[in-house]
């Protein structure tokens, strides 16, 4: 149970208010990050009632800027950019070849011709490789701008209460999945109307130089609306009650996007972009198996590799498990063989030396709270 | 971190309160503030016959999975059904409401050579801080 903290782990400029804060740190995706303060229950049910402040500064960032921008992540990314105006979001994956993921990914378009992403801590160095990779034949300059950017993300019900008190943007007319330039705490920010928690609430990018005093405000401001920070063990079951896939668990490297239910941010009709021929192929043949959400019908907690069975029988696995605080029972993401995949169908999870009765639910597990 | 001196300590945190030939044992303090929030608490059944230092049961937070060890040899003769509805009261009150299992020792004058005293666990804790 000691913490071993190696000295090449990364940290974000906020180290130092995290500590102050009562956090107790691990490493994460090779940066040593807050896991916890007051204790995950607590800020998980803070950020479903109240609002929550997370730094994720390690996130990463890449700018794809030039004329053939467009053209370049719609043959990149496997969801269709047609349709986005500037400001506008898009969640993605981006593929290899044979319909693997590299990573899931947010697209924010500033114009026609320069937008940037946001990826996951762990695959950001993959990530930018692959990109500038693929670039080579297109009109673009790829920036891997992850060190010049930190990541704050507000949310809950009150997070535009305490975002509006101190930003000149009107949150009001920023919906969901929309970005805008402006100041927070009158520092420079893109505020955008996104989230991993299934609440209501925004994602700041700022430069690493201003983010303390920004999370300080935040804090600060948020008081009275019964603000605190939040660590990744909060985020990691507010994003698992949603049934939000993360990369490493839900997807990775192997070709299981379609399983995973993402086929949504598949568009086979844009034209070709990597990974189309054999996710198309797997789409034709008919897919084996499916992730679904499975709730234990008695007491114990589904963990990522455990086994499900129906009637004993090998049925699938778990890829992501907890104990939901909001539903206050285990909960588990799980890949099963499609004729088990109904809703309502009973399983059974091992745990352990025990198979413990599950059943088949619809996700998201609790209702989502985002402003449309 | 509260680490009572009428009580003794395995390097594994668990603490052992001996009565006559009875053992209560729980999970300490300091355990329970590195585990976080407990959702579940895995205990053996009653008249289960538990060798030393093989797994008692399971303790699981949020995020970790904690097998727990029997510091004593010897049968189950009470487990404690409340951590079946409020496994927080490993956090809430370790020493007490928190406790997990009661052991009837198959020695009744057993070795405790390898048990720790409180100075002796207090110890090891802080380094492990």
């Amino acid at each position: 149970m000691s913490q071993n903290i190696s000295t090449n782990l990364k940290v974000t400029p906020l180290i130092e208010i995290h500590k102050e804060l009562g956090a107790k740190l691990v490493p994460f995706a090779g940066w040593n990050m807050p896991i916890q303060f007051a204790g995950v229950l607590s800020e998980h049910n803070c950020v479903r009632e109240k609002v929550g402040l997370f730094d994720v500064s390690h996130m990463g960032e890449v700018e794809v800027e030039g004329g053939g921008a467009k053209n370049f992540l719609q043959y990149l990314l496997s969801n269709d950019l047609d349709k986005m105006s500037d400001g506008s979001i898009l969640y993605s994956l981006m593929c290899y070849e044979n319909g693997g993921v590299v990573d899931d990914l947010l697209v924010h378009r500033f114009s026609e011709n320069h937008y940037f992403l946001c990826v996951n801590a762990s695959n950001s160095d993959k990530d930018y490789q692959w990109i500038v990779k693929n670039s080579t034949s297109f009109d673009v300059n790829v920036r891997n701008t992850s060190s010049e950017t930190s990541q704050l993300a507000l949310q809950g019900p009150n997070a535009v209460n305490v975002l509006q008190s101190l930003c000149d943007v009107s949150l009001n007319d920023l919906s969901y999945y929309n970005f805008k330039k402006g100041r927070v705490n009158n520092v420079k920010s893109i505020i955008s109307r996104t989230g991993y928690t299934g609440e209501d609430g925004f994602e700041l990018y700022i430069t690493p130089e201003k983010v303390s005093e920004v999370y300080r405000a935040l804090i600060n401001e948020g008081q009275p609306y019964g603000i605190q920070p939040i660590g990744l063990g909060a985020r990691d079951t507010l994003r698992m009650e949603m049934g939000y896939s993360l990369y490493g668990n839900e997807i990775d490297d192997k070709p299981t996007p379609l399983d995973a239910g993402l086929g949504w941010v598949i568009k086979f009709n844009k034209g070709e972009f990597l990974g189309r021929e054999h996710l198309l192929k797997q789409k034709e043949q008919g897919l084996q198996r499916k992730l679904v959400g499975v709730k234990l019908l008695t007491r114990g907690v589904p963990r990522s590799h455990y086994q499900v069975f129906k009637n004993g029988k090998s049925a699938g696995e778990v890829t992501s498990g907890t104990f939901s605080p909001t539903c206050k029972t285990g909960i588990g993401l799980c890949y099963v063989s499609k004729e088990y995949a109904d809703i309502g169908s009973h399983l059974e999870v091992q745990i352990r030396n025990q198979l413990v009765a599950a059943e088949v639910v619809k996700l998201p597990f609790v209702p989502r709270h985002v402003k449309k | 971190m509260e680490v009572p001196n009428d009580l003794l300590y395995t390097h594994e945190h668990e603490w052992v309160r001996l009565k006559g030939n009875r053992a209560t044992i729980g999970i300490t303090d300091f355990a329970q503030g590195q585990l976080g929030d407990v959702v579940f608490v895995e205990l053996p059944a009653e008249e289960a016959e538990l060798a030393k230092e093989n797994t008692l049961g399971v303790v699981e937070s949020v995020k970790t999975v904690s097998d727990i060890y029997a510091p004593v040899s010897g049968k189950v003769v009470a487990i404690n059904k409340d951590l079946e509805t409020q496994p927080e009261l490993v956090n809430i009150d370790p020493y007490g409401k928190g406790w997990m299992v009661e052991i009837e020792l198959s020695n009744p004058s057993p070795d405790m050579q390898h048990l720790l005293s409180s100075d002796q666990y207090g110890n090891q804790c802080k380094n492990q801080e």
